[in-house]
């Protein structure tokens, strides 16, 4: 087993990573089948959904306007999902979009996704039972409907949830009323999707009007009657433990009602938001820390070599040292979600119930978090998520329903309580710090020989509240850390790649495409320095490397595409250059072409042409919606963002010192360019982050000679 | 005390305990108005961006005890589904919200900014426009500032014309 590591020392002496003795320590992760099958499907995800409730009427609600309810099992964060949901449920049903209105189910009321939002799986993964559900609500409608007309369901037609036969017509409103006992049929055949009017359609997101009126939909925003506001402390160094509190002061502070101290945490509750903030900083706090970390301490521990090794792909040969071997070292920054609303929840507990409002992505386990700490039934815990003001997530850990929740029982009223933008900053769940060492060997013919990606990250799955901490004595590697961490060019004889993991002091866990983009960007940043060293162009190199199957054949149709469309040309014109790079995430394929050029010391991106094949677009506009703003958020990480750990604390802790990018940092135009290459929706809210790091870093090579290996790039 | 302002075209007279407390909790706390939304608290990236006497102010950062007699314009004041701002229009015509949690304070900022400059440039957008939006909508905003200014422009054409 991986118990076994090399010495950091042994490592530098060895000069790098030799192809047997460090290997050899790394378990194969594909000889176990229950590996290689979890591996396989965190490499490539099509989940099924997985929810809590599959009858059709947990799902939908016919309302007496005669218009549907839809229970969504998903939370919506921006990426749209509600209103392909819409889309999806509306072409089944036979109403019109504008019939349709989508809210979230809650743990009382609707089917509830077992696990979480997130993976890109919300309208891949409902797919098929969502369209199958609508429909087998129609037919049962229609039912209804044949009886209580007296005719033949076979002689109905329906349109926009008028069911008709000659003259008489009734609306499903009518139909369902009064129906105590429901006959569910067996699933009908769903419609070809040529004859969809919805799905397909670049129609406008359902909540626009709700987002562009300001009206009350987030977690932030929800008021309970008789509502207290709470404050909870967190400790500004890693690691830190409460050692003694002193209360006094802050007991006497104005508004306050109650200073509550349990094992785990110790918070306050006020009239006020204000009055809970200023009577939390009014506590007197010793805390215990071993060690005040620093930012090189953590890159130290994070380099290949020192955490637990694992072989993700292992075919042929790896590199043996020699001169011929052309290899690269690459690293990403600790990263922070800095989602605009902050962590928050209001909570009412009352006797043996709880009610917790809360914008989270993991509904399901808030609940049951909530009812085991609170020692109560997990039916008596109503979870009503809310719209969330992004997700990216960082709302996949939402224990502070939990402390809510104690306050909330301690005081006999709903509490109110988020988190401060600082807290925010500092006790965020972070992308991880990677490192990774690349090297390969060409052919005579200028080819790929041989290639090897050793990748290190703290944990993303691992550890977090999904994926306990056990999972890696059965999963062996991160399954979040390797996103994107295999060869995805599968015509080169011999590959290897080798994930380490490495526990970090403080915690780190799901950011948007996970490892993608730090892992597309070494591999990609490697593959244009290898076409460079083959004296090759970047496009037809990729294309050669390539594996005639499925997956390869949809992955050379977006390069193809993305070079075509952008006229990508490999010398630098008129102070721009362009930058190319290629991934595949979940299954979804994305090319990119960036245009760059150097202002000062500014790396200044002009356009972005970005080749997606995510199958079905169920809603085109926001596909490309969700492309055009996973590239600026990749642009910002590559180019701008960065935590760094000093005297023990994380830092920045606010906007501004944490660079991010901004209206004058987005290209003036974003091409995107769908393609189907298969026949159903896949993946979309994360695959178009991963090409763009290394695309402009390639471009960056291409007008400096200069190749950045670290991110966030920088010129100097 | 009490301080007595506009808001959204009314007058209204709030009983406040600390005149510091900043003008974005007594807009969301006290007068139920959650459209002007909480992101910093310390006027770094424009979540609470709202209009007092037309200027775009970050109200995280604006103690109320200032706002007295002035005239406060929150999101819910800018326009209604029935008649929107052209800011608002053109939001919906470029189909710009993701989230949406920002958005407010994005369409606050651009309608001052048009009320300063009509048409802006590219330029003019990139030095005021310095909200965050995480979700990165940007491309999609500076189209529909752009727009917005088009229908502003549309909109007063035809008064010349009569003048």
């Amino acid at each position: 087993m991986a118990k076994k590591r090399i010495s950091r020392r042994k490592f530098l002496v060895r000069g790098g990573l030799g192809a047997l003795g460090v290997l050899a320590v790394g378990t194969y992760a594909f000889r176990n089948p229950l590996r290689r099958s979890i591996l396989e499907m965190a490499n490539s995800i099509d989940l099924p959904y997985s929810g809590s409730g599959m009858e059709p009427m947990v799902w939908f609600e016919v309302t007496q306007e005669n218009n549907i309810l839809l229970h969504s099992p998903k939370v919506e964060m921006g990426q749209g999902t509600f209103t392909s949901l819409a889309q999806m449920a509306a072409d089944e049903l036979e109403v019109s979009l504008a019939q349709i209105q989508v809210v979230h189910a809650t743990t009382a009321t609707g089917s509830i996704d077992a696990l979480s939002t997130g993976g890109s799986t919300s309208v891949s993964g409902l797919w098929q039972p969502l369209r199958e559900l609508a429909a087998t609500m129609r037919e049962m409608i229609k039912g209804e409907a044949a009886k209580k007309m007296a005719i033949d369901s076979t002689n109905l037609q329906i349109e926009n949830g008028i069911i008709t036969a000659g003259d008489i017509s009734m609306t499903y409103a009518e139909a369902v009323a009064n129906v105590s006992e429901w006959e569910i049929p067996d699933t009908p055949t769903l419609k070809d999707i040529k004859e969809y009017k919805f799905v397909g359609k670049p129609l406008p997101r359902i909540d626009l009007e709700a987002k562009v009126f300001g009206d009350p939909i987030f977690g932030m925003d929800v008021e309970m009657p008789d509502m207290l506001y709470g404050a909870v402390v967190r400790p500004d160094k890693i690691g830190a433990a409460m050692a003694s509190v002193d209360s006094t002061k802050a007991e006497t502070m104005p508004g306050v009602v109650k200073v509550i101290q349990e094992d785990d945490f110790v918070g306050v509750v006020a009239r006020s938001l204000l009055e809970a903030e200023n009577a939390k900083e009014a506590l007197e706090i010793e805390w215990n820390v071993s060690k005040d970390w620093q930012t090189a301490a953590i890159v130290e521990m994070l380099k290949v070599g020192n955490g637990n090794p694992m072989i993700l792909q292992k075919k042929g040969g790896g590199v043996e040292d020699g001169e011929d071997t052309i290899s690269l070292e690459f690293s990403s920054p600790i990263g922070a979600h800095a989602q605009l609303e902050p962590n928050g929840v209001v909570a009412s507990v009352e006797g043996d119930k709880a009610i917790i409002k809360i914008s989270t992505q993991v509904v399901g386990i808030t609940r049951k978090e909530v009812a085991d700490r609170l020692d109560l039934d997990v039916e008596n815990v109503n979870v009503i998520p809310t719209y969330l003001g992004g997700g990216f997530g960082r709302r996949l850990h939402t224990p502070h329903a939990v402390q809510a929740a104690v306050m909330s029982k301690a005081v006999g009223r709903p509490v109110k309580y988020f988190f401060t933008r600082k807290e925010e900053f500092q006790h965020d769940m972070f992308r991880p710090p990677t490192h990774h060492m690349l090297k390969g060997k060409l052919t005579q013919e200028g080819t790929i020989d041989t290639i090897q990606h050793d990748f290190s990250s703290g944990g993303v799955a691992i550890g977090s509240v999904l994926l306990p901490s056990a999972a890696h004595a059965i999963l062996g590697a991160d399954i979040g850390a390797i996103r994107g961490g295999f060869c995805q060019y599968g015509a080169i004889p011999n590959i290897r790649t080798v994930t380490w993991h490495v526990d970090l002091p403080f915690a780190t866990s799901w950011w948007r495409s996970l490892g993608l983009l730090a892992n597309t960007f070494a591999w990609e940043s490697f593959m244009d320095e290898l076409a460079m060293k083959a004296g090759r162009n970047p496009v037809e190199f990729r294309l050669a490397h390539i594996q005639d199957d499925q997956a390869g054949a949809r992955l050379k149709s977006v390069i193809k595409a993305a070079a075509e469309r952008s006229g990508y040309h490999d010398t630098p014109q008129n102070g721009r250059a362009m930058g190319f790079a290629a991934s595949t995430d979940a299954g979804t394929p994305c090319a990119q072409v960036v245009e760059v050029s150097i202002e000062g010391d500014e790396i200044k991106v002009h356009k972005v042409t970005c080749a997606m094949d995510p199958g079905i677009a169920v809603n085109p506009d926001q596909v490309r919606a969700q492309c055009e703003g996973a590239i600026i958020m990749g642009m910002s990480a590559s180019l701008f963002e960065k935590m760094e750990v000093v005297d023990g604390s994380l830092t920045p802790t606010i906007y501004g010192p944490y660079e991010m990018a901004l209206m004058r940092h987005a290209p003036k135009e974003i091409d995107v360019v769908l393609l189907q290459g298969i026949d159903k929706p896949g993946p979309v809210g994360e695959p178009p982050l991963g090409p763009i790091g290394a695309a402009i870093a390639n471009a960056v090579f291409r007008l400096t000679g200069k190749r950045l290996t670290a991110m966030p790039l920088k010129l100097s | 005390m009490n301080i007595t302002f506009h808001i959204n075209g009314s007058s209204q007279t709030v009983a406040i305990a600390d005149e510091n407390t900043p003008l974005l909790w007594v807009v969301r706390d006290l007068l139920n108005l959650k459209g002007t939304k909480f992101g910093c608290g310390k006027a770094a990236c424009g979540a609470c961006t709202l209009h007092v006497d037309g200027e775009a102010v970050r109200s995280c950062s604006y103690a109320i005890k200032f706002a007295e007699g002035k005239h406060v314009t929150t999101i819910e004041g800018l326009g209604t589904k029935e008649s929107p701002h052209p800011v608002q229009q053109a939001w919906i015509a470029e189909i710009v919200p993701q989230c949406g949690y920002c958005q407010p304070g994005f369409m606050m900022a651009t309608a001052a900014l048009l009320e300063k400059i009509p048409n802006p440039t590219d330029e003019d957008i990139d030095r005021n426009i310095i909200n965050v939006c995480r979700c990165a909508t940007y491309y999609r905003m500076r189209k529909a500032i752009h727009r917005a200014a088009e229908l502003n422009a549309a909109n007063v054409e035809p008064e010349s014309e009569n003048s």
